[in-house]
């Protein structure tokens, strides 16, 4: 038995069982449905307004970019979140303790996440399906651009979130940067309102980072392809799409080792110790 | 056989403060070592460097023969560390834990041990049987360490750490903590090094017993053989008319027996005690911290 083949199954069920628990605990679900929630009351009061220039509904086109920012939400802030918490709480100190315990936490850190996308991904699209109108959901190859986008999506964010998830010492200090971090993200990248609104200058800032990618992906999986005339150049740009996703995940799956490396050293029972007592203290 | 730990002149130095300066000693297969000495005296340090969870300035250390600061995951699943617990993984169910983390010691069973310990077996061991099913959130603190003991211990180790084990425990909880690290040390023949603030603990539990204070091991022996090296004396107290006396003597039995020759019957209360592990541990850091640290080495029969 290869001891790393072994670590890596283990992960595997690791993130299987903490995904479940994220289901069934009362309080990590209803926090899933009420972000959800919230989104799906923003779209629908969106409904019957236009795309400018279409007669296409802007509420469809922005349930199909709010699976790109969940995407970016639970791969970045989940996993970031998740990795500075337990951190402080010593579930990495353990992971650190047991043979190739790291390699397993990690794996188990990637199902989980991914799980929780899948499931928020699913739930979108299937309350969408019955209330919205343009969904382009019927052909196979939407389906296929859908997953080739998500996985490229989630191999560009979750390897961010580790990292960044490194960067900070603690859950409180983690949070609020964090997310303003996204809501600024989210202004550029059109996700509620097509970019080729934005001055020039902004579009090319939106377009540095993943989400814009993300979310013109998605719509070019999930939208009919007239909707193609309100993007940038008039085109979905897959090839561009892959590159760019493609850099941001060679980038993260080449930072994100060293960096967890790194803080994975300094675990020790005293280090925990003290995260504790002062965490005590608040 | 050779030694389990075998540590040598070791030194650590954060900044210009030296914590540790040239701690040695060393542990054969099955002993039980506890660690003692007042605060800040180098103790979760020296734990730390042991488990290969923090680099050492100097020295050498050879921890079941590899240098834990180079020692790969062959090497860790054979160590077992119980961490102070605080609320990680606190969704988890007790058993399924247990047997998830067992899992990654599989495939290092050797012919004389097999891992991971069977989950049931072990939930017996640690008294976790009835808890099973229950989330480790659910526990109360004392069923909470136990299980942290079985983690530490879920993959059969030869060497078990446990640092301060029992600090914030009810009196029950530590006389079953006792009992499962007497357990471990007679039937898996494990060789433990824990450290305590609990001088009665490591009189109960420690073959051998080492005072880290100043940096540096000023004690090493047996509970008995330290109160004997360091003052052979013992404190007698008795009255006579209604006036109490107390005494040190070198040999009680001859003062005792003078004692009685002079005053006979007229004496009464009579108490004798030999030094105990906290006198001596008191006079030992005492001496240390005022004078040139020496150390006492009490030699084994």
């Amino acid at each position: 038995m290869n001891p790393m083949l072994v670590a890596a199954r283990a992960g595997l069920s690791r993130g299987w069982i903490e995904f479940k628990q994220t289901l069934t605990t009362p309080g990590d679900l209803i926090s899933i449905l009420i972000v959800t929630g919230g989104f799906l009351a923003a779209m629908i009061w969106t409904r019957h307004t236009r795309v400018p220039g279409t007669h296409f509904s802007l509420g469809t086109t922005m349930l199909v970019s709010v699976l790109a920012l969940n995407v970016v939400v639970y791969g970045v802030i989940r996993m970031g979140d998740l990795l500075v918490t337990e951190r402080e709480d010593g579930t990495l100190l353990r992971a650190k303790a047991i043979p190739n315990g790291m390699l397993g936490y990690l794996l188990g850190k990637v199902v989980n996440i991914s799980g929780q996308i899948a499931f928020v991904v699913a739930i979108t699209l299937l309350i969408g399906a019955f209330l919205f109108t343009g969904l382009a959901i019927g052909s196979p190859g939407s389906w296929l651009t859908l997953v080739w986008v998500l996985v490229l999506g989630l191999l560009a964010m979750l390897p961010l979130g580790a990292v960044l998830g490194s960067l900070f010492e603690s859950q409180r200090s983690a949070g609020g940067p964090m997310v303003l971090l996204l809501a600024g993200l989210a202004a550029i990248s059109g996700i509620f309102y097509p970019i080729t609104h934005l001055p020039v200058f902004l579009q090319w800032a939106g377009q540095v980072f993943p989400m814009y990618w993300l979310g013109l992906g998605m719509r070019s999986a999930l939208l009919p392809n007239a909707m193609a005339a309100v993007e940038i150049g008039h085109s979905w740009r897959h090839l561009a799409t892959f590159g760019v996703l493609s850099a941001w995940a060679v980038a993260g799956l080449v930072l994100a080792p060293v960096v967890l490396r790194r803080i994975a050293r300094r675990e020790s029972g005293s280090s925990v110790a003290a995260r504790r007592e002062k965490a005590m203290r608040r | 056989m050779d030694d389990v730990l075998d540590v040598r002149d070791l030194r650590m130095r954060y900044g210009k403060t030296d914590v540790l300066n040239g701690v040695s000693f060393a542990a054969r297969p099955g002993e039980v070592l506890a660690l003692l000495g007042p605060n800040g005296a180098g103790k979760t340090t020296t734990i730390e460097i042991l488990e290969g969870f923090r680099m050492r300035s100097a020295g050498e250390v050879s921890v079941l023969g590899t240098d834990p600061a180079h020692a790969g995951e062959a090497w860790r699943a054979r160590t077992g560390v119980v961490l102070q617990s605080w609320r990680d993984h606190a969704k988890w169910q007790v058993r399924e834990l247990l047997a998830h983390l067992g899992r990654y010691y599989a495939p290092y069973s050797t012919p004389g041990v097999t891992r991971p310990w069977d989950v049931d077996d072990l939930l017996e061991t640690v008294g976790l049987t009835a808890h099973a099913g229950k989330r480790v959130r659910n526990l109360s603190g004392g069923q909470r360490r136990r299980l942290d003991v079985a983690i530490g211990i879920v993959g059969r180790p030869e060497l078990l750490f446990l640092d301060e084990p029992t600090a914030g425990f009810d009196p029950e909880a530590r006389r079953d903590f006792h009992d499962v690290v007497h357990r471990l040390a007679d039937r898996e023949e494990a060789t433990i090094l824990l450290t305590t603030h609990d001088l009665d603990e490591a009189e109960r539990l420690a073959d051998r017993i080492l005072i880290l204070a100043g940096g540096t091991i000023i004690a090493d022996g047996s509970a008995d053989e330290l109160a004997r090296a360091m003052s052979g004396q013992s404190e007698v107290r008795w009255s006579r008319d209604g006036q109490r006396f107390v005494h040190a003597a070198d040999d009680a039995t001859a003062f005792v027996r003078e004692l009685f020759r002079q005053y006979g019957e007229s004496v009464e209360d009579l108490e004798v005690r030999r030094a105990s592990l906290e006198d001596t541990y008191m006079a030992l850091v005492r001496q240390a911290e005022h004078g040139a640290p020496r150390r006492l080495t009490a030699v084994a029969a």
